[in-house]
Parts: C-alpha cells; sequence; structure tokens
C-alpha cells in the first residue's frame, strides 16, 4: 500500500468513526444538558460546593460562576506547583519556579495545555494527576458549560435564565467526560500505554549510558488530554512517546478522541433547538475546513516541498518513524483544528507550507472542530456574523434560529473575533521588536519569526501546542502568552455569555419564505468563506512574512 | 372602517413625479463638490470612523510627502484625499437631491396671514394674525383662493382645496367637516367655498416643516441595522488596523535580516514606509461600505419620498423590509371599489340575450355604479349597442327607493324591473307570474359564492315572469393574485380586512389570493388583530385613514396614513401616503427591502476586494526581500510603487462607480430569500473578488508611464 493510500485510508477511516458516534453521543449529551434529574453523587456535591442545582441563572451569575471557579482553579494550581516538594508523590521533585508555575497554572485552566516545563522532569504525579488531570477534566467541562448555555440563548424566549453553571460543569465532567475516558484509559492500556506509580526505572543504553525512564499514570491522562482538547503531555514529548502513543492504533484512536466530542457538540446544538438540519449544517462547516486543512496540510507535508526532504525524499525530520508522514500530518491538523496541541511530530521541522496549515487551522479561530465547547461557541459566533451580512442582503434585519442580529448582537460577535487576532499580531509584534525576546529564536529568518507567531497562535487560542524551537520559559513569555491564554480563554467567554443573555430576552421571529435559510449548503458555504476570508486577511501579512516567504520560491 | 379612496370614475392616477431617479447625473457631482469639501471637517467626519482613518492616514501621509516628497508619495497623497472626498461627494448628492424638493416645499411655506377668530361661535369676527403666531387649538377662517395658514381639522364647511404643494397632485381635493376627510395641511390652497379650520399643529412643526426636515435629511438618526452595520465595520477598521500597525516590527525585522537589499520607496530599515503603510490600511478597511452608508441610508428615504411617501423616521423604513404581514384594506386597495355586474344568469326557458336586453333596459336611466356596470357588462358580453336614456320615446322610469327596493322601466306595455331577488319575485307574483324554483336555486348559488343577485323581472301584456339574475361582485384589481403570490414567495403572510361578512369576505379572498382575511371588522378586531400578530413575533404593516384607524396605526410597525385621512390618522402612523393609494404598502415593503439589501451587498463587495488588494500590496512591500513572494503578484503589476498606487486609485475609483448603485438600490425582485442571497452573493461577493483584480491591472497598466512607476 503506498503511503498516500493508507494516509487516505486512515482519515477516511476517522471520518467513517465520527460520523458513527457523533449522532449517538450529540443525543446522549443533549439528554444530559437538558435533563431535570440529579444522580446521587452530584446531589452530594451540589450540597457540599453550596449550590442549589435547580436554581436558574441569568447571564452575568453565570459568567461569574466560570471565572470564579477558574480563578479558584489557577490558584489552586499554582499551589500544587509551588508546594510539590512539600507534599507527597512528588517523586523528589522541586517546587516549580513562579514564572512556570504561573503559566501553567493559567495553561491548564484555559484549556490550552500550553507546557512551558517538561512533564517528566518537573511535575510529581500529584501534581499531574490532583492538578493537571483534574484540569483536563473541568477546563474542557467549562467550555461544554459555556457552549451549552448559548445554545440555551437560541432555544429559549422572553427569558433571563441560561442554566445553571454548577450544574452543567459537574454534568459535563461526571456523566460526559469521566465514562469516555474511563473506556478510552482501558482502550489505550490495550494498545501499549503505560499506567502505574512505578518510580522510573534506571537502565543502560546500548551505548553504556544511564537513562532513567519514568512511568506514572500515563494512560489515564493521555485519554483525557485527546478526549478533552487538552494536549498537555505526561512527557515533554507529548504525543510522539511510546508511553503516550505507542503505535499506529493509538495514534488513531487518540486522534479519534480529539475529534469526538467537538464533531459530536452540533447535533447536542440542534437538538437543544429543535432543529437537528441546523446542526447539520454547523457540523457541515466544521468537517469541511476541517477536511481542507488535514488535506493540505498532508498534500504539503506528503509533498515534502523543502530543500531536505527533497534531499532525502520524505519530509521525516521531527517525525516519528512508526507514524510516517502522512499520519503525523493528520494528528498535526487534528490538534491544531481543535486547541489540543497535542504533538505527535514537531511542528517546527515541518516544510513552511505544512507549518503553515498548522498556524492557519488555529488562526480559524479553533472552530473547525475546535475546542471541546470552545469550537462550537465559536462557531455560532461566526455563524451570527455571517447571517447578519447575509441576512441584510436578503433585505431583513438579521436573524439566526429565530432571533434578530441587532447592534448589541453584533457588538458582543465583533468583540468576541477581536480578541484573538489582537492577542496573536500584538503579542507577536511585542516579541518581534526587541532583541532580547528575538534571542530565545532558534532559528533566524523567516523561520524564526514563525516559531513566535506559532507561540501567540497557540496561546491566544488556547490550543497549547509549541512550534518548538522557541525557549519559552523565560519570565517575559512566561507572562506574556499567560496573559494571551486567559484574555484569549475568559474575554471571549464573557462575550459569549453575555450574547447568550441577549438572545435568551428576545422574543422569536417566526420563520417564513422571507427568513435566509441557515441550514442549507448555500449557508454553509458562505459561513466557510466568511471564516476563510477574516483570517486570511487578518494574517496574511504576518503569514507572507514568515512561513509564506520560507515556503515560496 | 376606513373609508373608500374617492377617485373620480376614470381617471388615472397621477403619474409619479419622478421615475426611478437612479440615473446620476455627472453635473451634480460638480454642484455636491463644495458641500463635499465642507465635509471634510473632523467633527463631521466622526460620524464616520471608518472615512475619520481614512482623513487621518492623508493627513499623515501628507506631512510625510512635505517631509520627504517624491512623486509616488504625493500621487498616493491625492488619492488618499480623493478616497475621503469621494465618500463626502456621495452622502452630498444623496442629500442634494432632497433639496431640490425641499426648496417646493418652503416656497409653499412662505409666511401667510391668517384670520384668526376672536369668538369660535362667531365666524365673522377676527384678526389678523401672521401663521407663525397661530396657536394649537385656534380657528381661522379661509376663503376661497386663499392659502390654508397651518394643519387642521375643517370644523364648519366644505371646500375645494389644493394640495398640489405637497402632493404633486393638481386635481383639487375635497375637505369637509366631520368624517375622515377633514384633515386640510398648511400652505395647501382652498379653491372654493369658506371652511373654518381648528389648528392642530405646534407652531414650527407643521406637516411641510416636518417634510421638509425629511427631504433633507436634517436630523437623521441612524436606523438599527445601520448602527449594526457600523458597530461590524467598526470592528474589522480595528483588525486590520492591528494587522498593519504589527506588522511593522515582523518588517523591519525581515529586513535587518536580509541585509544585501537596498532600500525601496516601500521597505527600509526602518520597516514599511509611513505612506505605504497608510495606503495598505485605507485598502483593507471597509471604505467602500463606510464610503456609501449615510448616501444609501439618504437614498431610501428619497425613493419613499419619490413615491410620495414621507416616513417619519428611517427606523419606520426598515420595519417594512421586515414586516412579515400585510394588512389591506379590501375595498380600494383589493377590489375596484364597487360591485360590477360580471354574470347574467337566465332562467329557464329564457334566451340570454332576451335576459341581456331586459337587464340592459331596466339599467340605463341608473346612474349607480352598479347600474352602470350591468350596461357596460350587456355591451362587452352581448354585444348590445349602449343607449342613451332619451332614445326610448315613451319609456317611463323607475327610480330605485329604499320601499320597492327595485329599479326600471315602462315603455308602452312592457315593464321591466331589476333589483333585491325578494322585491321582484314579489312583484312578480303580485303580476300573476310565478316565479319557479330554479330562479330560487340561482339567487342561492350567487349569494352563497359571496355575490350579490339581483332578479330581473317583466311583465309584458300582462303576463309577469322572471327572466334571470344578474349576478354583480367585487371585482378584484387587475394583477393583484400576482402580487400576492409574490408577497409570499417573500414570505409576507396578506391579510384582507372588510366589513363584509365571512361568506362574500372568504370568497373575494380566494378570488385575491390573499392569505387570510378579517371579515365584519371593527376597529377594536383590526387592532386586536395586529397585537396578536405581533405576539407572534411578526411585524405587522397597515394602511388606513379614519380616525378610528389612528390606533391600530400606531400600533402597527409600519402605520401608512393616507393624506385625505384625519390629522389623528397622519398623526398616528409613521408615514404618510401623499397619493393616498393603500396599494403602495407593497412598494413601502420592497423600499425596505432593497435598503438594506445595498447595504449587505455593499458590505460583501467591499470586503471582498480586498482579497486583490493584498495580492497587489504584499508582494509589492516585501518581494525586495523575499523574492518568492513574487508569486503572488498574480496580476503581474508593473513595479510596487504602481502596485500601491494602482490599489489606492481603484479603492477610490469604486466609491464614484458605485455611487449610482448607492443612490437607485440594489435591484430588487420579489423572490425567496433563498434566490435572492444566492443572486447577491454571485454578483457582489464573487463580482467583488473578482472586479478589483481587473480594474487594478487596468489602472496599472495605464499609471505605469507615470515618473518613479518603474
Amino acid at each position: 500500500m503506498s503511503p498516500t493510500l493508507a494516509g487516505i485510508l486512515f482519515i477516511g477511516s476517522l471520518v467513517l468513526a465520527l460520523a458513527l458516534t457523533h449522532r449517538p453521543l450529540g443525543d446522549y449529551m443533549y439528554r444530559v444538558y437538558t435533563g431535570t434529574k440529579h444522580n446521587a453523587v452530584e446531589r452530594v456535591i451540589y450540597r457540599a460546593i453550596g449550590v442549589r442545582p435547580d436554581a436558574e441563572q441569568k447571564w452575568s451569575v453565570y459568567a461569574r460562576g466560570v471565572l470564579a471557579f477558574s480563578l479558584v482553579s489557577v490558584l489552586f494550581l499554582y499551589g500544587l506547583q509551588r508546594l510539590q516538594d512539600k507534599l507527597f508523590l512528588s517523586l523528589g521533585m522541586a517546587p516549580v519556579t513562579d514564572h512556570v508555575a504561573w503559566n501553567t497554572a493559567i495553561s491548564f485552566v484555559t484549556n490550552t495545555n500550553w507546557q512551558a516545563y517538561s512533564g517528566e522532569s518537573t511535575m510529581g504525579h500529584l501534581a499531574q494527576m490532583a492538578g493537571l488531570a483534574v484540569q483536563n477534566f473541568v477546563s474542557a467541562s467549562v467550555g461544554m458549560a459555556v457552549a451549552v448555555a448559548l445554545v440555551r440563548g437560541f432555544a429559549r424566549n422572553r427569558t433571563e435564565n441560561l442554566g445553571n453553571f454548577w450544574v452543567d460543569l459537574v454534568r459535563g465532567t461526571l456523566r460526559v467526560l469521566l465514562p469516555i475516558a474511563f473506556v478510552g484509559a482501558i482502550v489505550l492500556v490495550a494498545g501499549g500505554l503505560v499506567q502505574n506509580f512505578a518510580e522510573p526505572h534506571t537502565v543502560t543504553t546500548l551505548t553504556g549510558g544511564q537513562q532513567a525512564i519514568t512511568g506514572g499514570p500515563v494512560a489515564s491522562q493521555e485519554v483525557i488530554k485527546e478526549l478533552g482538547t487538552n494536549g498537555g503531555g505526561f512527557y515533554n514529548a507529548n504525543a510522539a512517546h511510546p508511553f503516550e502513543n505507542a503505535t499506529r492504533w493509538t495514534d488513531w484512536f487518540e486522534i479519534f478522541l480529539i475529534l469526538l466530542i467537538p464533531f459530536s457538540m452540533p447535533r447536542t446544538f440542534g437538538r437543544m433547538v429543535g432543529q437537528v438540519r441546523q446542526g447539520y449544517a454547523i457540523v457541515a462547516v466544521m468537517a469541511t475546513l476541517a477536511l481542507a486543512g488535514v488535506a493540505l496540510t498532508n498534500v504539503f507535508e506528503l509533498s515534502g516541498g523543502a530543500t531536505v526532504p527533497q534531499a532525502v525524499g520524505a519530509a521525516m525530520e521531527g517525525k516519528e518513524v512508526r507514524f510516517g508522514v502522512s499520519n503525523s500530518a493528520t494528528f498535526a491538523a487534528a490538534t491544531t483544528l481543535t486547541s489540543t496541541g497535542a504533538v505527535n511530530s514537531f511542528h517546527d521541522s515541518y516544510t513552511p507550507l505544512g507549518g503553515m496549515m498548522t498556524m492557519f487551522n488555529m488562526m480559524l479561530g479553533e472552530v473547525a472542530p475546535g475546542g471541546v465547547g470552545a469550537g462550537l461557541y465559536g462557531m455560532l459566533v461566526l455563524a451570527v456574523i455571517t447571517v447578519f451580512v447575509a441576512g441584510l442582503m436578503v433585505g431583513r434585519t438579521p436573524e439566526y434560529l429565530g432571533k434578530k442580529i441587532g447592534a448589541r448582537e453584533i457588538k458582543l460577535a465583533s468583540m468576541y473575533f477581536l480578541v484573538t487576532p489582537v492577542l496573536v499580531l500584538i503579542g507577536t509584534a511585542l516579541a518581534m521588536g526587541s532583541a532580547e525576546q528575538r534571542a530565545s529564536m532558534l532559528n533566524g529568518g523567516p523561520h524564526g519569526l514563525s516559531e513566535v507567531l506559532y507561540a501567540f497562535t497557540s496561546a491566544s487560542n488556547n490550543n497549547g501546542s509549541a512550534f518548538g524551537g522557541l525557549t519559552v520559559n523565560t519570565p517575559w513569555y512566561d507572562t506574556a502568552l499567560g496573559l494571551c491564554m486567559a484574555s484569549g480563554r475568559f474575554l471571549p467567554i464573557i462575550f459569549v455569555l453575555a450574547l447568550a443573555g441577549s438572545l435568551a430576552r428576545q422574543a422569536p421571529v417566526p420563520e417564513s419564505a422571507g427568513t435566509l435559510p441557515t441550514h442549507r449548503p448555500q449557508f454553509v458555504g458562505m459561513v466557510v468563506g466568511v471564516t476563510i476570508v477574516l483570517v486570511a486577511l487578518t494574517f496574511l501579512p504576518a503569514l507572507a512574512l514568515g512561513p509564506l516567504a520560507e515556503g515560496i520560491h | 372602517m376606513s373609508t373608500p379612496v374617492i377617485e373620480a370614475p376614470g381617471r388615472t392616477p397621477a403619474p409619479r413625479k419622478k421615475v426611478g431617479g437612479g440615473l446620476l447625473d455627472p453635473a451634480q457631482l460638480v454642484r455636491s463638490l463644495p458641500a463635499a469639501l465642507v465635509k471634510l471637517n473632523p467633527v463631521h467626519m466622526w460620524r464616520n470612523p471608518v472615512m475619520l482613518i481614512v482623513e487621518i492616514g492623508a493627513v499623515f501621509s501628507t506631512a510625510l510627502a512635505v517631509a520627504d516628497p517624491s512623486f509616488f508619495a504625493w500621487a498616493i497623497v491625492v488619492w488618499l484625499w480623493l478616497t475621503v472626498i469621494f465618500a463626502n461627494l456621495a452622502e452630498a448628492v444623496a442629500e442634494g437631491r432632497g433639496k431640490a424638493q425641499a426648496a417646493t416645499l418652503r416656497a409653499a411655506k412662505r409666511d401667510t396671514t391668517a384670520r384668526r377668530l376672536t369668538d369660535r361661535r362667531d365666524p365673522d369676527r377676527w384678526d389678523d394674525v401672521g401663521a407663525s403666531e397661530l396657536r394649537q387649538g385656534d380657528f381661522v377662517v379661509v376663503e376661497a383662493g386663499e392659502i390654508i395658514p397651518g394643519d387642521g381639522d375643517v370644523v364648519e364647511g366644505i371646500a375645494s382645496v389644493d394640495e398640489s404643494a405637497i402632493t404633486g397632485e393638481s386635481a383639487p381635493v375635497i375637505r369637509e367637516s366631520g368624517g375622515d376627510r377633514s384633515a386640510v395641511t398648511g400652505g395647501t390652497k382652498v379653491l372654493s367655498d369658506r371652511i373654518i379650520v381648528q389648528i392642530t399643529q405646534k407652531p414650527g412643526e407643521s406637516f411641510i416643516d416636518r417634510m421638509i426636515a425629511l427631504v433633507e435629511g436634517a436630523n437623521r438618526q441612524k436606523t438599527p441595522n445601520e448602527i449594526a452595520l457600523n458597530i461590524l465595520l467598526a470592528a474589522l477598521t480595528i483588525i486590520f488596523l492591528v494587522a498593519t500597525v504589527t506588522m511593522q516590527p515582523l518588517a523591519i525585522y525581515s529586513k535587518a535580516d536580509n541585509p544585501g537589499i537596498p532600500d525601496s520607496l516601500a521597505l527600509t530599515g526602518d520597516g514599511v514606509t509611513g505612506i505605504v503603510l497608510v495606503s495598505l490600511l485605507v485598502c483593507l478597511i471597509p471604505t467602500t461600505i463606510g464610503a456609501l452608508l449615510s448616501a444609501i441610508g439618504i437614498a431610501g428615504m428619497d425613493r419613499l419620498v419619490q413615491r410620495n411617501v414621507l416616513a417619519m423616521s428611517g427606523r419606520a423604513v426598515e420595519a417594512a423590509g421586515d414586516v412579515s404581514t400585510l394588512l389591506l384594506d379590501k375595498t380600494g386597495t383589493i377590489t375596484l371599489g364597487n360591485r360590477q355586474a360580471s354574470e347574467f344568469v337566465p332562467a329557464p326557458g329564457v334566451s340570454a340575450d332576451e335576459l341581456a336586453t331586459a337587464a340592459q333596459l331596466a339599467s340605463l336611466a341608473d346612474e349607480t355604479p352598479e347600474g352602470r356596470s350591468i350596461v357596460v357588462y350587456a355591451k362587452q358580453a352581448y354585444g348590445l349597442r349602449e343607449r342613451e336614456a332619451g332614445e326610448l320615446a315613451h319609456a317611463e322610469w323607475v327610480q330605485f327607493t329604499a320601499q320597492t327596493r327595485m329599479s326600471g322601466v315602462n315603455v308602452d306595455s312592457r315593464q321591466v324591473r331589476k333589483g333585491a331577488a325578494t322585491a321582484v319575485m314579489k312583484w312578480v307574483r303580485e303580476n300573476g307570474g310565478h316565479p319557479t324554483d330554479e330562479v330560487g336555486a340561482i339567487v342561492d348559488a350567487i349569494s352563497g359564492s359571496g355575490g350579490t343577485p339581483l332578479v330581473v323581472g317583466q311583465v309584458v301584456d300582462g303576463k309577469a315572469r322572471v327572466l334571470g339574475v344578474i349576478h354583480l361582485k367585487d371585482v378584484v384589481k387587475q394583477g393583484m393574485r400576482e402580487r400576492f403570490d409574490e408577497m409570499r414567495r417573500m414570505g409576507i403572510r396578506t391579510v384582507m380586512i372588510t366589513g363584509d361578512n365571512p361568506l362574500t369576505a372568504r370568497a373575494i379572498a380566494d378570488e385575491a389570493g390573499v392569505d387570510d382575511f378579517l371579515a365584519e371588522a371593527t376597529p377594536e378586531d383590526k387592532l386586536a388583530l395586529i397585537k396578536r400578530e405581533q405576539e407572534g413575533g411578526r411585524l405587522v404593516a397597515m394602511t388606513g385613514d379614519g380616525t378610528n384607524d389612528a390606533p391600530a396605526l400606531a400600533q402597527a410597525d409600519v402605520g401608512v396614513a393616507m393624506n385625505t385621512g384625519t390629522s389623528a390618522a397622519k398623526e398616528a402612523g409613521n408615514m404618510v401616503d401623499l397619493d393616498s393609494n393603500p396599494t403602495k404598502l407593497i412598494e413601502i415593503v420592497e423600499i425596505g427591502k432593497q435598503l438594506l439589501i445595498t447595504r449587505g451587498a455593499l458590505t460583501t463587495f467591499s470586503i471582498a476586494n480586498d482579497i486583490a488588494k493584498y495580492f497587489a500590496i504584499i508582494p509589492a512591500m516585501f518581494a525586495a526581500v523575499y523574492p518568492g513572494l513574487d508569486a503572488l503578484n498574480i496580476m503581474r503589476l508593473t513595479s510596487p510603487q504602481s502596485a500601491i498606487l494602482a490599489a489606492v486609485i481603484f479603492n477610490a475609483i469604486v466609491i464614484v462607480a458605485l455611487i449610482p448603485l448607492a443612490l437607485r438600490g440594489v435591484r430588487y425582485r420579489p423572490s425567496s430569500a433563498s434566490k435572492l442571497l444566492s443572486r447577491n452573493l454571485y454578483l457582489y461577493g464573487l463580482g467583488g473578488i473578482v472586479v478589483p483584480f481587473v480594474g487594478i491591472k487596468i489602472i496599472d497598466l495605464l499609471i505605469q508611464f507615470l515618473p518613479g512607476m518603474s
């Protein structure tokens, strides 16, 4: 079988698996988020944290819940890292330095999982499990909760109520993420991943040197890292490490986990607004962008358009031999399209245009299909903007799902899409404008620029993958990227929730022949077009001086 | 209930004063130039953030060009200023079209002297005061040849009034006290008789004052959609501002990284030159729609004015585009207003011609519209020559009375009658005839179909019999069904309002093709219907003229008051139709839609344009340091300078090129949202991508010969 055909089969089987699972999972999540019953465990939790689970919240209260929970999480995670030497299961690791601890705390709470540290040599088991892995669950659940709140804004009428953040958070964690993670972890262990509490093994290598091989609760963290589109690896090498990603099969399964929830959320959305076809339209937009992203990354990598790959016959630098070019490219596209940021190969070593695709995927705003929850709400904001322009063109005040898109809605949607480009561009400009920060670049020329651009794109979009090459564990980068992660996560969430509140207050406009249909291919094409054009127009100058300058000859 | 519009039979509606009005006279551009220059004042530009950025950029570039002059720099500076001026020109031209109309109105408003009654009960004692001194509640007397000094209601008398000053319609109208035709407008002229008018306006707030303000767009408020669009444009402007400014450190780095490359006009060791940076910014921000946005709004109002409709706010025009339920009065809007003969159904044993002749004979002296229609129908359908009543020598005409409920003629020994079924049948029986059951069946069938049956009977030589039945029905205006089909395609539900009984109403509703009807409608029913529709989230439009329409007009999202109506109705509605033509509601909806479509289409066009500009400017800036980027120069533009200048020139020229479209509005044909979107996407989305590639290339070919371009 030729590598290209194998790559196509790999992608095709993923598409098939997702097509089969998105519906039952989407329906299940619909029931989870609309159900009225609380199980015993949940009731205990609600009593413990003092929440009345049946009390509805208006948008500002919901947003306060998100922010308060996240703030507590950051402080807890920061403390855990700084004090890890005083606690158990630290494996003798020293306290994490202050700027790395802050950066890591923000990173995991914002579902970014940017890692300014090397996992196996910085974090003990307690910090990994009680800190990072817990955040892998709850930060994902926060994203889903916000998405569900926005969907309720569309689905509900004449109300201030958007649901209860604490209930959504608990249900998302206990009913959606935990069960899938449990099954997934067993599959991964069966696939060859490690799961133990053993002390590092010290082995003698072939050359006679000593090497410490760290084991740990890897599979359990790996599964939620992918499932929750987190991306923070147990090991520094992330999913390129054989203990995190043993074979092509685990590779396939991990990509499947990455895409599973983001591609199922539109189904949940369709069910909640009572029009399944609207969900299909959204999933179609996501799938179109995702397939294009995967295909182009593969094309650029397989054609190996750079000097060294041409010389050696394939763009294998930075890629694992057990995965090969195509599967690495597919993983890279999936992880950048979903704000996961796990890597099984090193994007820094990609061909210039392949590397550009990983950036472009993130620059789409992490909407295709994006992070768990975050992808859906980002895509819905883009749909709102598309509806606004398209709606004017059919001669009516634009409306989406029966809700008018007026000045307030467009203001919130605009502020949403302003946040990340502004963070990316200003961050990159500040870093490139300072000789001191430029010194962190491994390479000169356009490739060095790409390294910096990638870092800020990844942090601001809450992706968390690193291009590599750039030395980022300096106080400046830790602080700047931490600010990008926090602003890139919470400002959009506030705008989305405010938008949800504004939509829920409205009375619905009945659909008629004069209403812009938002479930047809025509609309899908428009959202795809608006997304690409907005991104291209915003980032073309920066991309021109980075990967394009390097890649076009 | 509204009363039918009084129109003399056979009179065609006055032709529009200006049709279309989309053609742009180049002289108009020149005339508007001074106004456009005045608008350069930043205080004015503040209202339009996109163009304010362009103006700031132009000032900045001018300073740079003064400091470091070159042909290229000055050429860019000139075109940047032209971009701002063109934008102002668009607005000035749009406003200029209203100015002429305002001038006409001002002429009507010249200060007249009013004869104010000192005592309401004594119509012969008054003092002369200036019209501007009149207060609400004052009574004035106006006689033939005088100008009515202010808006008010006729409280005494009847007069014919020339309202051409405001409506442009030269035929005089009747204004009388009481009823729904009591409103008079200040500035119009009484042609005959004498009336006493109670002033209802506040000083300086007359209808004409408001009209002048409206057509001049003096205190034009931004409409909700316009505000939303402005926010989106501001957001795009911020993004491009950030994208352009943050490019500078990257450019400096890239230049420093390639030390062997000499400085160019676009890129030096200090980064992209200020002028090129401003050029890029101006090309990227949505200047096209930013420049034309306010002109589109003004022109939308103007299009209504050209159709003799005054919208009291832009918000109302926009709401018209969103209307999903249209309430239409049956009489005058859907039907011609009078019942007309549509069929002769002969009784058994009677020939159709016999019935037609008798029906015609019985109606010759009948001057009611129904009677006339029988004569006309007999001629059209049976070829019976129209006879004059005087032709029959011995005819003795029997007039219709409320008691007999029939009319007819006695000629020699022949008596013919037509009238209400029971009355004529009774008359036949009294004369010894025996109407058959079939006649009763015919009568019931006609009543059942919503028509009005008139039975024709005759007595010849003492022998009485029923000849047949005339079917009178409400005649639906031509083309209404097609109009309503169009409405349905646009997603608009039409509801017919009528005082008829449900049976008749249903028959007419079916024939006209409206979606629903409200029979035996009272003003309260109408109001309730509007509220019900609005609760379901629908926007409702209606027309009305009577005082008892006022609550419904006020409740409706778009309430069009007829100018013939009462002051109360005009006060309650948010639009006034000077032609008092209820069918115009449909046109108003279309204009509202067209306004929004034009904004959406030009926004799409504006954003789509950016793609080509990037392909022009990015290689121009950076191909020197990274030769590979020349691959992006797919237009193969002559040089970096010519590429940048061509993009800036295109950006400015496209504004002027689109002024006619902004004023005329995008072509609108009623169809479903989906079809409309496809068409507009194709034209303005795809067109917006392709046109600038062609345009910039052509401009580049032209300017390549200028100095400093190679």
